[in-house]
């Protein structure tokens, strides 16, 4: 679901047509029939931007028959915790969960907790653009007294359990509803459910594909979460064959998650600290609470270890190991709200580093807008993107918004070098790390980007060598100490640095677990320790699949520990008994004391499946033998998230920010939270049938995101050589679109020209009593490159989810017309046009 | 391996190795052309032309001199075995008001699909065949996506009619041109009957596929099967891809896909089998291939036989015409 899998990850798509061989069913829910489709057994179109309804069928379908996985639910999951009395539900408030401030638009979490649980400090209250974004790292938000005894009912009967909240919340997901919402018909949702719940139990499991695009809504992480539960509740999680695969978008993006380029993270997903965290102690008290179980109670090892290799000899006891050369944050960072602040003026400088938002990113106009009002901009890309050369051939050059002469930008551009061209890791969507060797010399000015932040931050410490300012400080103490090989960084010694040193021996780490918070050991990223086990570069490891298991361990390093499959001890049963034959991974070996198996087991090795800690435990030891999710504070896996999301505990199905219909569930409209930026360079398409149509948009597999790296490229260019628009037959003939034709796509915020495909692929659907259709969209080109073509994400609005920030652009209201768009001025008076049938104010 | 099949032997090879070549099972192609272009990445081809053709996903449009590799993209309003695409029960009406849905219904009749009008008519050199869907209802789809190249012929037409000895006959049994050698009169390009061996505008010499012929001296498979992510494009000896292919045939059939069916793959049809052949969705011409190719050389033999049959038996009715004079 959400993922066009043969398109954007055609290599990996090739284990789902070996597993189809192998008898497996393979269905594709998406709007369009695409080239997975066409390879898939089922393909099932719904609307865009309707997931959680789907799936909140599903989920109800499951619980309504008693068809889920009831030992591994009760055992594995919080199902049976009771929940604070004083929450309410979406069922009770139209919409909204309790603790909903609509000054703020905010939620004050405490009604969600436990029963008997003191809530924490909350957000809730704060306004939303100061209110901090997403920060509990990957283990979930602290849950104090965690370690205890928490509440529970195991029969599942009690009115306040997670497991009837959750019977009760989805039991308005009928199929009749899934129909009226996403336009699915009543039988063939049934087709889906009775697949995926025959498919799952102790004898089969069956995995859950999402990409990028689930995030790219104002409710995406309560997309996924819907689909977790679905997963959860069939026991799909931590066993062979299940699973929740978030395919990502670029070799490296997970690496680039992991070792992250996020404003609100530090390597591993440490948070990153924030303006309330005035001491070490605060801010580490802040992510492993004080009584919590759990892998997170030992963060201070690895964000002691982090500041050692980030500060070296400088980061001592005595001043909180560097703590404070730390920026704090306070609000919203994100890339959307910075392109605002260079709008307004705030933000004077700007690096980009192999991104092109010109024409990658939702709402073009604003990136272009932002980057021209800037003191200086840097590029990095391996061509001249738009992003370096918007200035002067932008779209806002021909509607006059943007004069090259008085353009006050400098723009600096520097060639990179491709992956050919440097050594290093690529971290793909399995967590696996690949080593590659450098191939080729890169050519003239080309350099790697290792190579351009060592020498910037060289320089910057010879420029700012000798200064008492206190602010320049993080800078000069910084240990910016790596091996070179000529001029060049060496990439092995940083990846050996981010596995992590014991600094008493200045040998390399083996293991997270042996990271220590006293100043001992230095490590980059305490998840990668283990790259470099026994002084070797584990990355690089290349033995063939016919030489040894089915778990390949030998083939390049997975984190954490090089285990591929997390949370795998859920694939065996309490007792530490394989749930079947058929499906066993690791297992309890009570002859050697040890957990044992195929994989990697994610549990302590010797702790046996009866373990109970003893009284007044915390952290790892607190975890009983049968509490399989360890980086949990509770030690389960959450089908209820009584903290830590901004928009409520469950998903809930909410219209997108731009949708044609009411919401037929709730009086609520759309996510209550979601965060608007209510701009006047940010409008929005009303409801009113102006923007009649539902667009989405996508990738194509001959290109590559913005197309920097394929619409310089000929064989890839001529693959698809012009930006399109796919129409079905029906809204052609509307419309009068010809295939092949001109038709140009119409929002508030842009028009954009392309050829029109008729195509049965694309097909409108039937909501309770119309019609509804959807034109779908590339996003590819820009003006520069072999092949061109206007922006698409320009036609895009900045509307995001409030718990990650994501911009919703897999789904917005269009107009199609026939025939090319208006031009330079003309064009900016025919989008005011339609503002102001639009209901707009004209401004 | 019998002399027909063995087409390396026939061109005078000894010791040389297997006959190899590609056997491309269209059923696992996702059409993402990683065999176009690792093709031109391998082989220095240049582009093609930066043309969008609007037959659904494919701008390449057919085999050429400067696309050797072609993937071909057919939707069609047919089911594919039991797959279920979703469409039945789809309204096919229009959005709005009666009025609007009066407009969509007269419109609707003439609205043709991505398969585009090109493909529309069989004759048409490579193109995919595209049938128009009946507007009125919507219940079945499917794209069908496939690899074209060079078939690689046992009784290779290009090779028969050469002059120059440009092309020729490799110890894999693959056929190949050379280069240098071409002197781009062309007649090869007509004896072909699927219509793969094309002259360039630019310099007149003939181009095709070479089967990757520097790389198989090199044990290494052809750069497109190599790129070939779901192994749609397999390489090997040719015996072996035959048995796989008919063991893939056979369980697509066991499937319910009972349109699978192997094309090129018989050593008796009219250019002696070929060396890449193809599983296949539906009927040949669907995809742009030739229901029945012949090699055009295939009857010179016999035509110059029958000649002399015919010159003998008037030599023998002459000659009888003297002896029974004699007689009389």
């Amino acid at each position: 679901m959400g993922s066009n899998m043969a398109e954007a990850h055609p290599v990996g798509f090739q284990w789902v047509l070996e597993a189809k061989s192998r008898g497996a069913e393979v269905i594709h829910v998406d709007p369009r029939f695409t080239r997975t489709s066409a390879l898939a057994d089922l393909h099932v179109p719904l609307r865009a931007g309707t997931d959680i309804a789907f799936l909140g069928g599903v989920i109800n379908h499951i619980l309504a028959n008693d068809l889920d996985f009831r030992e591994y639910v009760v055992a594995y999951t919080n199902a049976s915790f009771l929940v604070d009395e004083r929450f309410a539900d979406t069922d009770d408030l139209d919409g909204l969960f309790s603790g909903f401030d609509p000054r703020t638009r905010t939620y004050d979490t405490a009604s969600w907790h436990y029963e008997s649980h003191a809530p924490e400090q909350q957000d809730g209250g704060r306004g939303k653009e100061q209110s901090a974004a997403y920060q509990h790292g990957s283990g979930g938000p602290v849950l104090e007294t965690g370690a205890g005894e928490i509440a529970h009912d195991p029969t599942l009967e009690h009115p306040r359990c997670v497991f009837q909240i959750l019977k009760r919340h989805f039991a308005r997901y009928t199929p009749e509803a899934v129909a009226e919402i996403c336009g699915v018909p009543v039988e063939r949702f049934r087709r889906v459910c009775d697949a995926w719940t025959s498919n799952s139990g102790r004898e089969r499991t069956a995995a859950l594909v999402y990409s990028v695009g689930w995030t790219q809504h104002t409710t995406g992480p309560q997309n996924i979460r819907a689909g977790a539960i679905i997963q959860l509740l069939l026991g799909n999680i931590g066993r062979p064959g299940g699973g929740v695969y978030a395919l990502r978008g670029h070799a490296n993006i997970q690496g680039s998650t992991d070792i992250p380029t996020l404003f609100n993270l530090l390597p591993g997903y440490l948070p990153m600290p924030d303006t309330s965290h005035e001491t070490l102690e605060s801010y580490l008290e802040s992510i492993r609470g004080t009584c919590q179980k759990g892998f997170w109670y030992n963060a201070d090892t690895y964000f002691v270890s982090l500041m050692k290799e980030y500060w070296g000899e400088k980061a001592t006891p005595d001043n909180d190991f560097c703590f404070d050369h730390l920026p704090r944050i306070n609000g919203d960072h994100g890339t959307y709200r910075t392109a605002m602040d260079m709008v307004d003026g705030t933000v004077s400088g700007y690096f980009l580093i192999g991104q092109n938002p010109a024409v990658g990113s939702a709402h073009g106009r604003l990136q272009r807008r932002g980057m021209a009002n800037l003191d200086w901009l840097v590029v990095r890309d391996l061509v001249m993107i738009e992003s370096a050369t918007f200035w002067k051939d932008g779209p806002e050059v021909e509607t006059g918004e943007i004069t090259p002469e008085t353009c006050r930008t400098e723009v600096f551009f520097f060639p990179s070098a491709s992956h050919v061209e440097k050594s290093g890791t690529f971290t793909q969507t399995q967590r696996m790390l690949q080593w590659r060797d450098k191939a080729v010399e890169p050519r003239g000015d080309q350099r790697s980007d290792l190579w351009f932040f060592y020498h910037l931050g060289r320089l910057l410490k010879e420029r700012l060598a000798g200064s008492a300012d206190e602010r320049d400080r993080p800078v000069l103490d910084l240990a910016w100490d790596y091996e070179m090989e000529g001029d060049e960084p060496s990439a092995a010694d940083v990846l050996r640095r981010i596995n992590g040193i014991d600094l008493t021996t200045g040998e390399p780490v083996n293991a997270y677990t042996e990271l220590k918070a006293d100043g001992s050991t230095a490590c980059g990223c305490w998840i990668y320790s283990g790259v470099f086990a026994d002084g070797v570069n584990q990355a690089a490891r290349r033995k063939p699949h016919h030489e040894q298991d089915a778990y390949e361990p030998e083939w390049g390093w997975t984190w954490p520990a090089n285990r591929r499959v997390l949370y795998n001890r859920a694939s065996a049963d309490p007792a530490g008994r394989p749930w079947s034959e058929r499906k066993k991974l690791v297992w309890w070996d009570a002859g050697t004391g040890e957990w044992t198996g195929h994989d990697v087991p994610d549990f302590e090795k010797t702790k046996p499946p009866d373990y109970r800690p003893p009284e007044g435990a915390v952290g790892p030891e607190a975890l009983h033998g049968d509490d399989p999710f360890i980086m949990q504070a509770d030690g389960k896996a959450w089908l209820f998230a009584s903290s830590g999301l901004a928009d409520g505990p469950l998903p809930t199905h909410y219209e997108p920010h731009e949708s044609p219909v009411r919401n037929p569930l709730y009086g609520q409209q759309s996510n209550p939270v979601r965060k608007v930026y209510d701009r006047p360079d940010n409008p929005a398409n009303a409801p009113d049938g102006v923007f009649p149509y539902v667009f989405t948009a996508a990738r194509l597999t001959e290109h590559h995101t913005a197309g920097g790296m394929s619409r310089q490229l000929p064989y890839l260019a001529e693959l698809q050589p012009e930006l399109f628009v796919e129409v079905s037959p029906e809204l052609a003939a509307e419309r009068g679109l010809e295939h092949l034709g001109w038709a140009h796509v119409v929002t508030s915020r842009a028009a954009v020209d392309a050829r029109v495909f008729v195509t049965d692929r694309l097909a409108p659907l039937r909501l309770a009593g119309r019609v509804v259709h959807q034109v779908w969209m590339p996003y590819h080109w820009g003006n520069t490159g072999l092949v061109t073509g206007d922006v698409v994400n320009d036609l895009i609005g900045v509307f995001a989810d409030p718990n990650v920030f994501i911009q919703e652009s897999k789904v917005l209201t269009c107009d199609v017309r026939a025939g090319r768009r208006p031009r330079g001025a003309a064009l900016t008076e025919y989008l005011a046009d339609y503002r102001d049938r639009s209901g707009h104010d004209r401004r | 391996m019998t002399g027909a099949d063995d087409p390396a032997t026939a061109a005078g090879h000894v010791d040389h190795p297997e006959r190899v070549g590609f056997f491309t099972d269209t059923s696992v192609c996702i059409g993402c052309k990683a065999c176009e272009v690792a093709c031109k990445e391998w082989n220095d081809v240049p582009d093609d032309g930066f043309n969008l053709l609007g037959m659904s996903f494919d701008n390449t449009g057919m085999l050429g001199a400067n696309s050797w590799r072609h993937v071909a993209f057919v939707e069609q309003p047919r089911r594919l075995g039991g797959q279920d695409p979703g469409v039945a029960g789809l309204p096919t009406g229009s959005s709005g008001t009666a009025e609007v849905a009066q407009t969509v219904s007269s419109g609707l009749r003439e609205q043709p699909r991505a398969g585009g009008e090109l493909g529309t008519s069989p004759v048409d050199l490579g193109f995919p065949s595209f049938e128009l869907p009946g507007a009125e209802g919507r219940d079945e789809f499917r794209w069908l996506m496939a690899s074209d190249v060079c078939k690689h012929c046992t009784h290779a037409g290009c090779l028969d009619v050469c002059p120059t000895g440009a092309l020729f006959r490799t110890e894999f049994g693959s056929v190949v041109v050379q280069s240098d050698i071409c002197n781009g009169c062309g007649y090869c390009v007509s004896a072909c009957p699927y219509g793969v061996i094309d002259r360039r505008e630019d310099d007149g010499r003939a181009w095709k596929c070479t089967l990757c012929y520097d790389r198989l001296g090199d044990g290494l498979e052809p750069a497109c099967a190599k790129a070939c992510p779901t192994d749609s494009i397999q390489f090997g000896p040719l015996d072996e891809l035959r048995e796989r292919a008919r063991e893939r045939v056979a369980q697509l059939h066991s499937a319910g896909v009972d349109e699978a069916r192997l094309y090129g793959a018989d050593p008796d049809d009219g250019v002696g089998g070929d060396g890449a052949f193809f599983l296949l969705l539906d009927e040949p011409e669907v995809y742009g291939l030739p229901p029945d190719p012949v090699v055009p050389t295939r009857d010179a033999g016999s035509m110059w036989r029958h000649a002399a049959v015919a010159a003998g038996a008037f030599l023998v009715a002459a000659a009888s015409a003297f002896v029974g004079r004699g007689r009389g």
